[in-house]
């Protein structure tokens, strides 16, 4: 299954697309990516809690049961682990299934056969079989949405072997690398933000993928890196113009895919800037940012001019009230405050109690 | 205002074969001679695999091993009733369907010696690998046999599993959606009395476990696991059903652990010596001698030649055993991945 890759290096994170270019939603991406890969292929289907339903997982999935039939689109039973079993064997099968959740905090239900079968099957298959699986998963934040309905878990997936992860933020992204998911032999947790979904930008209307493992720069800057994950690129990137006006120039780095993790290019943008900040949407304790923070400082400290910092939310569960909400989740102020503290630092110098 | 019965179930048992060996002619399915020659030169097979693996286990050439004796006809039974090109989802004490399924025994040896090579079944061989967390196959056998449909594939799909692993979710959600999108599959439930040492009677207040499909709408059938006429008779009406189109069948084999759970196990402190005596007298194998003898298709000769000849082909399968080269540590990373990514390259190096 070969799709032609995009030459497209970065596009910006946020903002109208380039005058005369094809724009599409988040939402309408990841639709238009799902539509073309059934077209293509008819061992590709979707399943999953609502997407046949009127709401459509958002819209993501809008009007594909009543083109593709429902066969091939459809609501499953609640069973959350026992509909993975299923996927995976489907899977295995031959068919390329992609099971959707409304809410990544259903994937615990999910997790004994995500992480005992799905990423192991062709391992202890002996490489006979694969299991081209794509799971989409959607995080959130802010509505009250509380303990239960806001989880960023994507670190509990890049912990496990067998595994790819993917958090795609912008528009183009989210088709290409959803295209690219769909075509991988290996099980892949595809991460969309809700917040990302009426976001637009420039989509391409042939089918393209974007390579999982590799990440982008979205702006070129000398005196920090800032790797920022799925919603924070665009918090980052907001920051960055803020910053701007103060005569600081932050360069920003979209892992798109945290399994595989293309270090190589933060390692180059380290190498560069001497300074590292990692704004993730999930915990810090243990989180995505620990493994970046954990590769550079083992591949690149000697080029660190500064500590390296992790943006994160606080190591509690959600909390529930809108006021509490504002103060718990990161933003672009968290990053803005942490690149001037590192300007003016010492790699030795002390973390501050708070980020 | 009526107050009715709206629906009953009627749960079938069936039993073809007495423990003195006498076939009730009506419910005897078709076997030609040569047939029922076949399915006994199996099960001595796999007892006399099933009492190797054991001994090599006790002698420290093989890790844990799980044995299966007391369930030959269950295994062998269901198993039988399959064509190439079905698939099969084997639990852990499974090695009795692996082998009426071809896979090569020195691989099952290999696979209880810590080899997970030994599960990777030779091309042609249709045989998933074992599942060891108890149950979870059962969705995937389910979501494969749901694939074959809508591929319109002549495939039926078999899950292996015991008692034990009916009160999972896996089990109930996997039999959910069989039912629901009336998938090509059966579900084989060796009801071995126990779930290690948690006896049936603690694991659902259910009579039967075949019952348990009616909830799921379709069949469930519950069989006497220890005559291999039953389970045969039942698993290739099943499989006819699953090719026809017309959904999966839940069958619950009756049958006894004649040995502990596992090797590691010591079966005295949770059942009586009486208990296992008790079930010694309806083996399975013996009946279907009984069988056969008062049916001239067995002679003191042929069984004979069927002990030599099966403990040569265990023996060669534990020189086979023995002589494969152990895997190397780079084999580990091939298969993680369809293709290694960047890092694990970068691993394999600082091995
Ligand atoms: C999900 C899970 N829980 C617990 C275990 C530990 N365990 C291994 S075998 C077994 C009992 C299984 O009983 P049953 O399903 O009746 O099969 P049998 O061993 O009798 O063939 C248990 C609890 C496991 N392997 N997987």
């Amino acid at each position: 299954m070969d799709l032609p890759v995009d030459k497209v290096e970065s596009t910006r994170a946020s903002g109208p697309a380039a005058e005369g270019k094809r724009t599409r939603t988040y939402r309408e991406a990841l639709r238009e990516a799902l539509a073309q890969a059934m077209e293509r292929d008819s061992r590709v289907f979707v399943a999953g809690q609502g997407v046949d339903d009127p709401g459509a997982v958002f819209g993501t999935t809008k009007g594909l049961a009543e083109r593709f039939g429902r066969q091939r689109v459809f609501d499953t039973p609640i069973a959350e682990n026992g509909i993975t079993g299923i996927m995976i064997g489907a899977a295995l099968a031959g068919m390329r299934p992609v099971l959707v959740h409304m809410r990544m905090d259903f994937l615990p239900m999910s997790m004994d056969q995500i992480v005992n079968h799905a990423a192991k099957w062709r391992f202890m298959f002996g490489g006979r079989v694969n299991v081209p699986l794509t799971i989409r998963c959607i995080i959130g934040r802010g509505w009250g949405a509380a303990a239960q309905h806001s989880q960023s878990l994507q670190a509990l997936f890049v912990h496990i072997p067998g595994l790819k992860v993917v958090m795609p933020s912008t528009p183009y992204d989210a088709k290409g690398l959803l295209l690219a998911s769909i075509a991988d032999e290996n099980p892949v947790i595809f991460v969309e933000h809700r917040w990302l979904f009426d976001q637009s930008g420039y989509v391409p209307e042939e089918e393209y993928v974007i390579p999982i493992g590799k990440g982008v720069i979205r702006r070129k800057g000398r005196d920090a890196t800032v790797v920022a994950i799925s919603h924070m690129a665009y918090e980052a990137c907001k920051a960055a113009e803020s910053l701007e006006k103060d005569g600081i120039d932050i360069e920003i780095i979209d892992p798109r895919s945290l399994s595989p993790l293309d270090d190589e290019l933060i390692f180059d943008s380290v190498k560069k800037t001497g300074r590292l900040i990692i704004a993730d949407t999930g915990w810090k304790n243990c989180g995505v940012g620990a493994e970046i923070a954990a590769r550079v400082a083992s591949d690149a400290l000697g080029y660190l001019k500064a500590p390296i910092r992790r943006i994160a939310t606080a190591d509690t569960p959600t909390p529930c009230s809108f006021e509490l909400e504002k103060e718990f989740y990161p933003s672009s102020e968290d990053i803005i405050f942490t690149v001037k503290e590192l300007l003016n630092k010492s790699p030795l110098s002390p973390q501050p109690y708070r980020r | 205002m009526p107050e009715e019965t709206i629906k009953s179930f009627n749960v079938g048992y069936l039993q073809v074969l007495d423990d003195e060996g006498h076939a009730d002619k009506d419910l005897m399915p078709e076997l030609s001679p040569g047939q029922i020659k076949e399915l006994y030169e199996l099960m001595v097979l796999i007892r006399a695999f099933d009492d190797k693996a054991f001994k090599l286990q006790r002698q420290g050439r093989l890790g844990t091993y799980l044995q299966v004796k007391g369930q030959e006809a269950s295994e062998v039974g269901a198993a039988y009733a399959l064509k190439k090109g079905d698939w099969i989802f084997p639990s852990g004490r499974d090695v009795g369907v692996l082998i009426t399924r071809g896979h090569p025994m020195h691989m099952l040896l290999q696979y209880r010696g810590g080899d997970e090579r030994g599960m990777k079944a030779p091309e042609g061989l249709d045989n998933f690998p074992i599942t060891i967390p108890v149950s979870t196959h059962i969705p995937i056998c389910t979501g494969a046999a749901w694939a074959s449909k809508m591929r319109r594939e002549d495939v039926v799909h078999m899950a292996f599993f015991g008692d034990g692993a009916t009160s999972r979710a896996d089990f109930h959600e996997g039999l959910n959606f069989a039912g629901i999108f009336k998938v090509p599959a059966v579900f084989v439930c060796e009801n071995n009395g126990y779930a290690i040492s948690l006896p049936r009677a603690r694991q659902t207040a259910a009579e039967t476990l075949a019952q348990k499909a009616f909830a799921y709408g379709f069949e469930g059938i519950q069989v006497d696991g220890n005559d291999i006429f039953a389970v045969y008779s039942a698993a290739s009406r099943a499989v006819a059903k699953a090719r026809k189109g017309d959904g999966p069948t839940l069958i619950e084999c009756v049958t006894y652990r004649i040995e502990g759970h596992s090797t590691s196990d010591d079966d005295s402190r949770y059942r009586t010596k009486q208990e296992v005596e008790e079930w010694r007298k309806k083996d399975p194998v013996d009946r279907l001698e009984k069988y056969m003898k008062k049916n001239k298709i067995l002679t003191d000769e042929y069984k004979q030649s069927v002990t030599q000849k099966t403990r040569d082909m265990v023996e060669k399968a534990v020189e086979d055993y023995e002589k494969v080269p152990p895997p190397e540590a780079a084999d580990f990373f091939a298969n993680t991945y369809a293709q290694p990514t960047e890092q694990l390259k970068e691993q394999m190096k600082e091995l």
